[in-house]
């Protein structure tokens, strides 16, 4: 680390790895994301939380350059993304990895060879070594003597963690992780995070992680990002954020269900679709 | 109840051409991809082998009894104008311009363009292309150049093959069970059949093989941007069912005009 640490400046030092600016999308007519300020510096993790349908599965589509936005700009490795074609957006994606939710595997492949195919495709390494490769990664992710099985063969836990050796095989700059501990029992999950950590601490690399599981975020993160209903409710340290006086973002921490006074006349025009005043 | 006539129609119009437009940029984009380098064959061949190789059984099953049957009601007609000796002709004619492109065309629809659309739209719901885009692969290149090479390659070839074992469909109605000359059965074949009866055939199944990979494989690939929402087991059900009807009415419709065209 004391190496790692001459070396690496300090974080707030350094250009950020990722920077959105103004980040405005629409699904249709409605307002999905509005008005997002993101920074994020090199080494750090981040995590972006929020409830259901707070945007944070659009906002990571936004930063992986899946969807584009109406207004605002995402700057990826010092590269706004939108400005890009197809094929400088490809070369920039070689730099990040992403791991799905559910492992995004392909059915008709097997594992071993899910893990190899960016290296398969991106590189000239020989048959060999491309397979010691993906090897070590799913040794990495305890999914040694697996490499043979097809997808459909393993359990929600080993594909979520097949996954991300797959978007650890190129060895990124950046790593996004969608949902890491959903569905994991509580040991993968812990065993999850604390790959995580050792990702940061041991390669110096950024994570980004989408999650509303908490006591996970509260483990890895350096800094928390909650949205509400696509607006940034809150971002900083996990102390600054557990401090905040928000209460939807308390709400959200101390898992209270949301008591909002509901207008009866509304209650009943939301349930019949009567209106009284009609 | 008028203004709601209205609208419907105006959204169903405004679907209809925005879908029309985003399905012809989708095949330029295939298109020109596939004519551009590097073109890997063994995922071209691993396809021809699904939807070709495969499909053959289907098709020689197929042929053959749409071949006698087509002998049988050919018979029947000629008798009551004393023409028999012209059965060999009407069953080849029929077999190459019209009976074995389009009958082929279905087959496949059937067997491997559900295949297709099923397959793309089920990666689509799993984040797969999604995933392919996160790793700088290109989904276009990667999964839909090899479905539509191999798709071009094999329709033609398996229209040939329905139309060699439609043939024998007829012979064996013909000249084994009707006792039609055999000689008069294959010269008058030998006779009628001209190169653009062949080329009519082999247009007709590389325009339809065209349609089938296209149609499936957009369907599958823009399921989520379906009208009202595609998710799930349900969600790619419906979207196969929909590229499956598509794709037959269009055959269907298509072969009407190449035949007004080429005939």
């Amino acid at each position: 680390m004391a190496r790692m640490n001459a070396v690496i400046e300090p974080a707030e030092k350094q250009n950020p790895v990722i920077e959105v600016t103004g980040l405005v999308t629409h699904y249709g007519a409605t307002k999905i994301l509005d008005g997002i300020e993101l920074s994020v510096p090199p080494g750090e993790i981040l995590v972006i939380m929020g409830g259901s349908g707070s945007g944070k599965s659009t906002l990571l589509r936004h930063l992986l350059g899946l969807k584009k936005p109406s207004a605002g700009h995402i700057r990826l490795l010092g590269r706004d993304i939108a400005s890009l074609d197809q094929k400088q957006l490809y070369h920039l994606r070689r730099q990040i990895g992403v791991a799905f939710q559910g492992g995004a595997l392909f059915g008709s492949l097997t594992v071993a060879e899910n893990v190899e195919l960016p290296l398969r495709e991106h590189t000239d390494l020989d048959d060999g070594t491309i397979r010691i490769m993906a090897r070590m990664k799913l040794e990495m992710m305890n999914l040694a003597g697996f490499d043979g099985l097809m997808p459909s063969e393993l359990s929600g836990g080993m594909l979520k963690r097949a996954g991300l050796a797959r978007a650890l095989i190129m060895d990124p700059k950046i790593l996004f992780f969608d949902e890491p501990s959903a569905g994991l029992d509580p040991v993968v999950a812990v065993e999850l995070d604390e790959l995580i950590l050792k990702l940061r601490d041991v390669m110096g690399m950024t994570i980004v992680v989408v999650t509303h599981e908490l006591e996970s975020a509260f483990k890895i993160a350096d800094r928390i990002t909650v949205l509400e209903e696509g607006r940034l409710a809150i971002t900083g340290t996990v102390d600054e954020v557990q401090a905040t006086d928000n209460q939807r973002v308390q709400d959200l921490f101390n898992r209270r269900p949301r008591n909002e006074a509901v207008n009866p006349d509304e209650y009943l025009q939301r349930l019949t679709g009567y209106r009284p005043d009609a | 109840m008028i203004v709601t006539l209205v609208n419907r129609l105006g959204d169903s119009s405004l679907h209809f051409l925005e879908q029309a437009g985003r399905f012809t940029l989708f095949l330029f984009k295939v298109l020109s991809t596939a004519l551009r380098p590097p073109l890997r064959w063994r995922p071209v061949l691993r396809q021809i082998h699904f939807i070709g190789a495969r499909s053959t059984s289907v098709i020689v099953v197929a042929g053959f009894f749409t071949g006698m049957v087509l002998a049988l009601q050919f018979y029947d007609t000629l008798m009551r104008f004393g023409s028999v000796s012209l059965l060999g002709s009407a069953v080849a004619l029929a077999m190459i311009r019209e009976l074995a492109p389009v009958l082929t065309a279905l087959v496949v629809i059937g067997r491997a363009g559900s295949a297709i659309c099923s397959e793309i739209g089920i990666m689509r719901s799993e984040e797969q292309i999604d995933a392919l885009e996160c790793m700088a692969i290109d989904p276009v290149r990667y999964l839909l150049v090899p479905k539509f090479l191999a798709t071009l390659v094999s329709v033609p070839l398996l229209t040939s093959l329905f139309i060699m074992v439609g043939i024998v469909g007829g012979w064996f109605v013909g000249v084994m069970m009707f006792d039609v000359s055999e000689a008069a059965f294959f010269q008058g074949m030998y006779e009628t059949v001209v190169t653009h009866d062949v080329v009519m055939g082999f247009t007709k199944s590389l325009i339809f093989a065209l349609l089938i990979v296209w149609i499936t494989s957009a369907k599958g690939f823009y399921l989520h941007l379906e009208r009202f929402g595609a998710y799930g087991a349900e969600g790619v059900s419906r979207v196969t069912t929909d590229a499956v009807v598509a794709a037959s009415i269009t055959v269907l419709g298509v072969d009407y005009l190449v035949s007004a065209i080429m005939l």
